[in-house]
């Protein structure tokens, strides 16, 4: 299994200039920040583009600015919902129809983000072949022939691949969830 | 916090991959960022290069070589409007 590098480790690395850090911190968050986008304020695919992009313009030339490196993820999301609101607003002068979600909502979202992303992190700690199996699945919403012909497996195999792929990960979170065995 | 395989599955879908472009682009933002500082340094030494930029911002910074990607444009707008 992979060990992955928390948050704030990852932060500290792009502080201290290491040019694969900021790569990996975009590949970390970006599908945070497009889910807020798109799921969240249900924008537009050029209008989540935009917010998207300013969002890590911001957060790369902001960085230095974040008190707390282990608060990355929150500075994000806090991130993108001003920008989502300042696009809606904009939007809203050309076309006054257009709504602004309900931000008890946008929280609601948020809060199971969170739980997903700590799935994800899971999901990277089991790595591939699991990672590749559920994501196809869950996350593209590929079909079982699909996955079974992108991964030479015969596809009659993939429903019980992911079946087990989801204990793998259970067990993982399962595990986090108790802590560290005390020493 | 205990999860099945269900709730695993129902999180895993609410994040699907931003479009591969996207991620791309952000992660050209430290090489866009070092061409703004280049571009700035340059537009403040070469008056000729400033006349260009505010002419014709996205046509100056392909010919001084640079790829007038969206964060440059942006940015170095920016810049020529508070100037």
């Amino acid at each position: 299994m992979a060990v992955e590098q928390s948050d704030a480790q990852l932060v500290a690395r792009c502080r201290a200039g290491d040019p694969a850090a900021w790569n990996e911190l975009v590949e970390r968050f970006s599908r945070y920040v497009f889910a807020i986008c798109s799921r969240g304020y249900r924008l537009a695919p050029h209008d989540a583009e935009d917010v998207f992009q300013e969002v890590f313009a911001r957060a790369f030339e902001r960085l230095s600015e974040l008190r707390s490196d282990e608060a990355v993820r929150p500075w994000l999301a806090q991130l993108t919902r001003r920008l989502c609101v300042d696009r809606l607003r904009v939007l809203a002068r050309d076309a006054p129809a257009t709504a602004e979600p309900d931000e008890r909502e946008v929280d609601d979202l948020l809060a199971a983000l969170d739980d997903a992303m700590a799935v994800r992190a899971a999901l990277d700690e089991v790595g591939d072949p699991c990672r590749e199996i559920l994501d196809r699945f869950f996350c593209r919403d590929e079909s079982y022939r699909t996955i079974g012909e992108a991964l030479g497996l015969p596809a009659g195999t993939i429903a019980s691949r992911i079946s087990r792929c989801l204990e793998k990960v259970r067990t993982v979170l399962h595990g986090r969830s108790r802590g560290p065995a005390p020493s | 916090m205990a999860y099945d395989e269900e709730q695993i599955g129902r999180l895993l879908r609410l994040l699907p991959p931003a479009p591969e472009g996207w991620v791309r682009a952000a992660q050209e933002l430290p090489a866009a960022r070092a061409a703004l500082d280049e571009l700035v340094a340059l537009a403040e030494r070469d008056a000729a290069f400033r006349l260009q930029l505010q002419a014709d911002l996205e046509r100056a910074v392909a010919a001084a070589g640079y790829e007038p990607s969206p964060y440059l444009v942006s940015r170095l707008r920016r810049l020529l409007e508070a100037v």
